[in-house]
């Protein structure tokens, strides 16, 4: 294996002093949810670590997590990109295209055999032997299994290649498939969202270069750490929701005091995301602070789900799209209906039988006579 | 056809035994035709069962009320600052404690199943394989639409009924039990007591937004069950032939008749 520089000795030749490096360190320390303690584990990893060659590759995407992940602020994109990793295949950032970033692809999997991280950006179409996305003259399904065979491990970045996302939605034309559900035989972290927020990204990214393992990750794959609690169990605007106040409308005098968006179809209470503690643009806001509800876009298939203004799903199984309230409501009426004709029924069926019975002794009483 | 009416008061060596369809279908052992010869009732309700039954009854109620209102809230109320205001809380707090009585109370009941009598049991089996219980439950049916003058005699629930509790309350609350938890557990978060039992339904059903749909359908069919149950239990309390609201309040079941079926 060549010489690789570590990460410290690119920050130092790219002209990161010392003090920026620390600084640095103790900001990914937080982001990560660690204590002070780690920080000199980090900046130790960091000094005396080769870096870690990673291949990024698109499948069916909208680039959304690459405009993401540029715009990190800790650590800095350029720092993750330029310095930390390597960043050996990337078809939109790298400077060659064509033959030569094919050759580059092969070359860094030949090189780093075992020991790179595939980040899958967009997933690959299965439809048509996978006909609707091709790379370099091949479908992206063949890239996506040649480059996982030899990889550490994947990283499944955004909701496409976590759960699918928009390309999947129904009715899925092109099969379009997350990666985990192609990919067997690897251990994949889900970074889903669409896209994932930028310091999600490149902390999941430190994690496993700084510590050599992929971060604890909860039922679904996800990096706990990011993804453990719902916007809504850390949401700004939560003791609105307890109290009871909520925004009626998008105009009302309830939006402009910040009143809690739950009525509005926020969908903060069944989303997994750090939106609502790291934000998003160095921290500046995220969806409910700007007024709007969370549209669960972190959420397996959030397309699917009907509205992103309402918090039930559309069940589409009885020929037309319904809620459960609309269901419900249908059945119970239904059901009041019947029970009443069912008491009428009854009250006309023992009148009936009252009277047969009494003619029938009138008859008796004929005869008798 | 002989119309002479045999009834099971007079000694009759030659008479059949009594409720033929209601020994057949698993709901009247002889201990109970034993009774009916010299009491005219039956016990068939032990205390469990009818604490049970009541406190279940109150938290459905108020679960479906507050449940409701969880998925749709009241107007906004601006009594006090948000600090000082809990409405919407309250209201949740009602819910999760109401679920958690239910569902001990559901515990208890299903512990009592193994000590209780055998009408403690019946809402925990359904004995489809029985054919003359399939049959019974046609001619109940039957009954409803109807088609026959009159239905038989039952010491536990007829057939029709027996299969409501199984599939509402058995497995029905069952399935809220586990989707209500699981729901809570998130809120609970992840590593808490909820989570570890119940956090593997939403890995499940993949989507926290159809996890809470999956459970307000729930709620639904126990709207649908309860007003199918009140209905018939008043319903069959005037026009069957045994006693339907009394048995639940005393646990006695009375006969209107004295025919052997």
């Amino acid at each position: 294996m060549p010489q690789i520089e570590t990460f410290y000795d690119v920050m130092r030749r790219q002209g990161i002093t010392r003090r920026s490096f620390m600084k640095y360190c103790s900001l990914t320390a937080a982001a990560l949810g660690l204590g002070p303690s780690f920080v000199p584990k980090i900046a130790h990893a960091m000094e005396t670590k080769p870096r870690t060659p990673v291949i990024w590759v698109h499948g069916l995407e909208c680039t959304c997590c690459s405009e993401s992940f540029i715009r990190a602020a800790h650590p800095l994109a350029k720092d993750v990109v330029l310095s930390m990793i390597s960043l050996d295949y990337d078809d939109t950032l790298m400077a060659a295209a064509g033959h030569q970033a094919e050759a580059a692809l092969m070359d860094t999997i030949e090189k780093y055999k075992g020991n790179y991280i595939l980040a899958v950006e967009g997933n690959p179409p299965l439809n048509e032997d996978g006909m609707y996305c091709i790379i370099g003259g091949k479908p992206f399904v063949e890239q996506l299994k040649m480059a996982a065979e030899h990889a550490k491990a994947i990283i499944s970045w955004g909701a496409c290649a976590s759960y699918g996302c928009v390309q999947a939605a129904a009715p899925n034309p092109t099969r379009a498939t997350p990666v985990h559900k192609v990919i067997l035989d690897k251990p994949i972290i889900k970074v889903p969202g669409c896209p994932p927020i930028a310091e999600v990204m490149t902390g999941v990214i430190t994690y496993m270069l700084t510590f050599d393992r992929l971060p604890e990750l909860d039922r679904q794959g996800r990096p706990a750490m990011f993804y453990s609690q719902r916007i809504h169990d850390k949401c700004y605007r939560r003791p609105h929701f307890d109290a009871g106040q909520f925004v009626e409308a998008w105009d009302d005098d309830y939006a402009k005091k910040g009143y809690c968006l739950y009525k509005m179809g926020c969908k903060g209470p069944t989303t997994y995301n750090a939106c609502s503690t790291v934000r998003w643009n160095e921290g500046v806001s995220f969806p409910i602070q700007s007024g709007h509800g969370c549209i669960g876009c972190s959420e397996d298939g959030f397309w699917d789900q009907g509205s992103f203004y309402d918090r039930l799903t559309k069940i589409k199984q009885f020929g037309v799209e319904a809620n459960a309230d609309t269901i419900g409501l249908t059945a119970v009426g239904a059901l009041g209906a019947g029970v009443a004709a069912h008491i009428a029924a009854t009250a006309l069926k023992s009148a009936q039988k009252k009277s047969q019975a009494a003619n029938a002794a009138k008859t008796d009483e004929k005869t008798e006579a | 056809m002989d119309t002479e009416i045999v009834t099971i008061h007079v000694p009759n060596p030659n008479a059949p035994t009594p409720l033929e369809a209601s020994r057949k279908t698993g709901t009247a052992r002889p201990e109970d035709i034993e009774s009916i010869f010299y009491k005219t009732s039956v016990y068939v309700y032990e205390v469990p069962v009818r604490l049970w039954h009541w406190l279940n009854a109150a938290m459905i109620f108020l679960l479906i009320g507050t449940g409701y209102l969880i998925a749709r809230p009241l107007p906004t109320m601006e009594m006090a600052e948000a600090t000082d205001q809990f409405v919407f809380g309250y209201i949740r707090f009602a819910h999760f404690a109401a679920g958690q009585v239910l569902t001990v109370a559901f515990a208890a009941r299903i512990l009592w199943a193994f000590f209780g009598n055998v009408h403690s049991r019946q809402m925990f089996k359904l004995p489809v394989w029985n054919l003359r219980w399939v049959r019974e439950l046609i001619y109940e049916l039957k009954w409803y639409l109807f088609l026959v003058p009159e239905p038989r005699k039952y010491v536990g629930h007829n057939p029709l009924a027996h299969a409501a509790m199984f599939f509402f309350i058995t497995l029905g609350m069952s399935f809220m039990i586990v989707t209500g938890f699981a729901l809570y557990a998130e809120g609970a978060g992840q590593g808490s007591f909820y989570d570890t039992l119940f956090g593997w339904v939403l890995g499940l059903v993949g989507n926290s937004q159809r996890l809470h749909t999956l459970h307000h359908l729930g709620m639904w069919s126990i709207v649908i069950f309860t007003i199918i149950h009140i209905y018939a239990a008043v319903r069959e309390d005037i026009m069957s032939r045994q006693s339907m609201i009394s048995t639940i309040v005393s646990g006695w079941r009375t006969f209107k008749d004295d025919r052997v079926e």
